[in-house]
C-alpha cells in the first residue's frame, strides 16, 4: 500500500468541501460521531440537510463564513491506498494557501461547474499547478446533475480545458463528469452518465501511476545534522543525518561534498542505526565518510559523477507570501530544506499575471499573492537543481529575518 | 529501474517524521519532547531514537504530571526513560495549583487537562525551551487539521489560527524572537490507524492497559469510566465489573475505556478497523462540550 498526496482546488461554490466531504463518506472514512457533530452543526442552519462541507472546515470563522481561510489536511484510506488531501481555498486572496498545499502535492483536483464551464478562477488553478509542477491533473466537472448530464457540455468542457493546458505545457489530464452532491462517479459509477467511459474518482485515484514520480537516478542528500554519539563504544563515530532527496547511495559510492568540492567515499549507509545494503529516496537516511572532512549542516553530498549546480546569482520565480511587500535590496534569508544562506533579490524582471500568464511589467512594489521572476544573489553559493528539471532540489523558501516570517516561495530557474 | 526503491506508506510516513525530528535537532538550542504516556508520544519516542540512532536522543523528555495519571503508564514511562538513558523532566499540575492559586476543577470528573497549559508553559519558562515536540496528529480533530508541522507559539504560548506561516514542501522555518516558542508534531500526518500499524510493524510495547483487562467502570453518558482515587462512584452509580481496554491514554478523569475482548495488537487493530467511531469522540469525556473547543485550548496555549 502506497501514500498518495493530493490538493483540491476550487472555490466552495464549486462544490469542493462537498466533493471532499463525498469521498471520505462514501469511502466509509467518516464515523458516527463526527457525522453526529456534523447533523449538530447542521441543525443550526437554515435548509437543513446535512452539509458534507462542514466535515472540513475547521475553524470557526470558517464555519461562520461558509468559507476556507486555511489549508486543512484530510486522512483517508482504502485497502489500495493511504491519501492525504490538502483540502485548499480557491479564490485569489488565498493563493498562498493554494500553493502552500499544491507544493507538496503530485496530483490536483481541478473543479469546473459544468454550468460555468473554463473559468478565470480554472486558469489560475491551473497556472498555479503548472508553475509547481504537479504531476497529475484530474478535472472534475462537478454539477453535471444541473445540466442534464449533457454529454456536450462535458465535451465542450473538455475542449476548452486542453487549450488551456496545451498552453501551459500541463500533462496527465483525466477528465470526469460528476455530482459531488449526489455522489454521482465520486465512488461509484454514475447510472445517470452511461455514456462516460472512464472510471469514478476514487478508482482512479487508487489506480493513477505515481512510482515513477520519485527521482532515482540523480542522488542529491543534505545533511541536517551531525551525529556524534562520543561514548567508548562508538568514540569515533560520525554518521551524517539527512533525507535522500533523490537517487540512491551505498557503500563505496565515490561522492562530492559541495559547496566545498571535496571527494571523498562512503564507508556505510544506515537508517535506524543499523547498516543497510543501499538507501534511496525518500528515506531518511545516516552516510559515514571515509575521510574527516568539515562538514556541517546544508552540506550536500552528491556522486562525484552526477553533480547539480552551485552558484551565488539565482534566477528565480518568488510566489510573494506576505502582508509586507517586497522591498528590492532588502536582505532575507534563503532557506534551501536545510540550508540557510543570506539573500538580497537584485532585481525584479516582471510580474506573472495568475489569471492570464502574461507578463507584465513591474509597477512599484510587489505585493502579497503576486508572483515574479527575480535575480537573488547570495551571500554565499548555493547548491541546486532548477525546478523544472527537478523540483525537489529547486525549491526554497525566503524569511523575513527582522520578523521572522516565511515571505516568499522560491522556485530557482537557471 | 528496480522495483524494491519503494516505500509503502508507513517507511514513508516513518521517512518524513524522522526528517522532521532531525530539523528540531538542527534548528533549536532547547529543544523538549512532550511525554504522556500514551501510544502516540511512545510512537514519538520511538521514531525520535531511530532518527539520532546510534546517538542518544539530544533532548529530555517532558511529561507534565497532572497527578490523574494510570498507575501502568507512569511505570512505563520510567522504564522506557531508563532504557534510552534519556532526561526526564516531571513538572506536576498539582504544584502549579498551589504555587499559582489555581482553583482545582470539581466535579465528578475532576479534568486537570485545561490548568496542564499552565504548568507546561512554566516549565517552557524555567528550562527555556524554544522548542516543544509533541504528538497530535491531524486526523484527531478539526482545529487540529489546519495545524503547521511548526506551529509558531507566542509568549503566552497562544496559536493564532489566522497568522500561520505557509509551510511549503518540506522546509520547516522554526526562527523565532526570544520567548516565542514552536510546536512541533512530527506525526502531523498519521491517523490512529498507521500508528498502530507501525507499533506492529515495529513491535513497540505499549502500556497494558491498551489491552483488554478486567476492570471497575460506573457508566457515564453511554461511556466507561474507570475508578479510581481520582474517580468515585456516587449513590446513583452503578459499579460495573467489564472487560475493557483504553483507546488514548490520557487522565484517569477524562478517558473513557471502551469495552473490549482483545488482548493482543493484532486483536486491536481489527477492533479499530471495525469501529464506527473516532477516537477522540470514543475516549475523552472533555471534548465534546463545544465544536470549537480544541480551537479555543490552542489558542489558550494548550498542545
Amino acid at each position: 500500500m502506497d501514500l498518495l498526496r493530493f490538493i483540491t482546488a476550487g472555490s466552495v461554490d464549486d462544490g469542493k468541501s462537498t466533493l471532499i466531504g463525498r469521498l471520505l463518506y462514501d469511502s466509509k472514512n467518516i464515523l458516527i460521531d463526527q457525522l453526529e457533530a456534523l447533523e449538530k452543526s447542521t441543525k443550526n442552519r437554515t435548509d437543513g440537510s446535512v452539509d458534507l462541507a462542514l466535515l472540513t472546515d475547521g475553524l470557526r470563522a470558517e464555519r461562520e463564513q461558509g468559507i476556507t481561510i486555511d489549508v486543512a489536511y484530510r486522512y483517508f484510506s482504502t485497502p489500495k491506498r493511504k491519501f492525504i488531501i490538502a483540502d485548499a481555498p480557491g479564490h485569489v486572496q488565498y493563493t498562498r494557501n493554494m500553493i502552500t498545499g499544491a507544493s507538496n502535492a503530485s496530483l490536483i483536483i481541478i473543479l469546473i461547474d459544468a454550468r460555468q464551464g473554463v473559468v478565470e478562477q480554472t486558469r489560475r488553478h491551473s497556472i498555479i499547478a503548472s508553475l509547481l509542477r504537479i504531476k497529475h491533473v484530474v478535472v472534475a466537472v462537478n454539477k453535471m446533475d444541473l445540466v442534464d448530464f449533457s454529454q456536450d457540455v462535458f465535451n465542450n468542457i473538455v475542449i476548452d480545458y486542453n487549450h488551456v493546458a496545451e498552453r501551459l505545457g500541463l500533462k496527465n489530464i483525466t477528465y470526469i463528469p460528476m455530482s459531488a452532491l449526489d455522489g454521482d462517479n465520486i465512488v461509484d459509477k454514475s447510472a445517470r452518465i452511461p455514456w462516460f467511459s472512464g472510471k469514478p474518482l476514487l478508482e482512479y485515484l487508487e489506480e493513477v501511476q505515481i512510482d515513477q514520480d520519485v527521482n532515482l537516478t540523480d542522488p542529491r542528500f543534505q545533511v541536517q545534522v551531525v551525529i556524534r554519539p562520543q561514548t567508548e563504544a562508538l568514540h569515533d563515530y560520525r554518521g551524517y543525518a539527512g533525507k535522500v532527496i533523490s537517487g540512491v547511495y551505498k557503500k563505496g559510492d565515490k561522492v562530492t561534498v559541495l559547496p566545498q568540492g571535496i571527494q571523498t567515499s562512503i564507508t556505510s549507509v544506515e537508517t535506524g542505526g543499523e547498516e543497510v545494503a543501499e538507501v534511496f529516496a525518500p528515506q531518511s537516511a545516516v552516510l559515514q565518510l571515509a575521510d574527516d572532512i568539515d562538514i556541517s549542516r546544508g552540506d550536500t553530498i552528491v556522486k562525484t559523477d552526477n553533480q547539480p549546480r552551485v552558484n551565488n546569482e539565482l534566477e528565480v520565480l518568488l510566489c510573494w507570501m506576505d502582508d509586507k511587500p517586497l522591498i528590492s535590496g532588502n536582505k532575507y534569508l534563503l532557506q534551501h530544506n536545510s540550508r540557510l544562506v543570506r539573500a538580497m533579490i537584485r532585481q525584479v524582471d516582471y510580474k506573472i499575471d495568475v489569471n492570464t500568464l502574461e507578463h507584465q511589467p513591474v509597477e512599484g512594489q510587489v505585493k502579497l499573492n503576486e508572483v515574479v521572476k527575480a535575480v537573488i544573489k547570495t551571500a554565499v553559493p548555493v547548491v541546486y537543481d532548477p525546478y523544472d528539471v527537478f523540483s525537489e532540489y529547486g525549491s526554497a523558501i525566503l524569511v523575513d529575518e527582522t520578523s521572522n516570517s516565511t515571505v516568499a516561495a522560491v522556485l530557482i530557474q537557471n | 529501474m528496480n522495483h524494491s526503491y519503494q516505500l509503502n506508506y508507513l517507511e514513508q510516513l516513518e521517512a518524513e517524521s524522522i526528517h522532521i525530528f532531525r530539523e528540531v535537532a538542527g534548528q533549536f538550542e532547547k529543544p523538549a519532547l512532550l511525554f504522556s504516556g500514551g501510544k502516540d508520544s511512545i510512537t514519538l519516542v520511538h521514531l525520535a531514537r531511530k532518527a539520532f540512532a546510534p546517538g542518544k536522543i539530544p533532548f529530555p523528555l517532558v511529561h507534565i504530571d497532572t497527578g490523574h495519571n494510570f498507575p501502568e503508564a507512569l511505570n512505563f514511562r520510567d522504564n522506557l526513560v531508563a532504557e534510552l538513558d534519556a532526561t526526564l523532566v516531571v513538572r506536576k499540575v498539582e504544584d502549579t495549583i498551589r504555587q499559582r492559586h489555581l482553583t482545582e476543577p470539581k466535579g465528578k470528573f475532576p479534568s486537570r487537562n485545561w490548568l496542564q497549559t499552565y504548568t507546561l508553559l512554566d516549565t517552557i519558562e524555567e528550562f527555556g525551551f524554544d522548542c516543544c515536540i509533541g504528538g497530535a496528529r491531524r486526523d484527531e480533530e478539526k482545529a487540529r487539521a489546519k495545524e503547521r508541522i511548526f506551529s509558531v507559539r507566542d509568549e503566552f504560548g497562544q496559536w493564532n489560527p489566522k497568522l500561520q506561516r505557509p509551510e511549503l514542501w518540506s522546509i520547516y522555518n522554526g526562527r523565532i524572537h526570544k520567548g516565542e516558542n514552536v510546536r512541533v508534531f512530527p506525526i502531523s500526518n498519521w491517523t490512529e490507524l498507521d500508528i498502530w500499524n507501525y507499533i506492529r510493524k515495529e513491535n513497540i510495547p505499549l502500556p497494558s492497559i491498551y489491552f483488554a483487562h478486567e476492570r471497575q467502570v460506573i457508566e457515564h453518558e453511554g461511556q466507561l469510566v474507570a475508578i479510581s482515587d481520582y474517580v468515585q462512584p456516587d449513590e446513583t452509580d452503578v459499579v460495573l465489573t467489564k472487560k475493557v481496554r483504553y483507546r488514548t491514554v490520557g487522565d484517569m478523569t477524562c478517558t473513557a475505556a471502551v469495552e473490549s475482548q482483545a488482548a493482543t495488537l493484532e486483536e486491536v487493530i481489527n477492533e479499530i478497523v471495525a469501529t464506527r467511531i473516532s477516537e477522540r469522540g470514543e475516549t475523552r469525556i472533555d471534548d465534546k462540550v463545544t465544536e470549537a473547543a480544541m480551537e479555543d485550548r490552542k489558542k489558550n496555549g494548550y498542545f
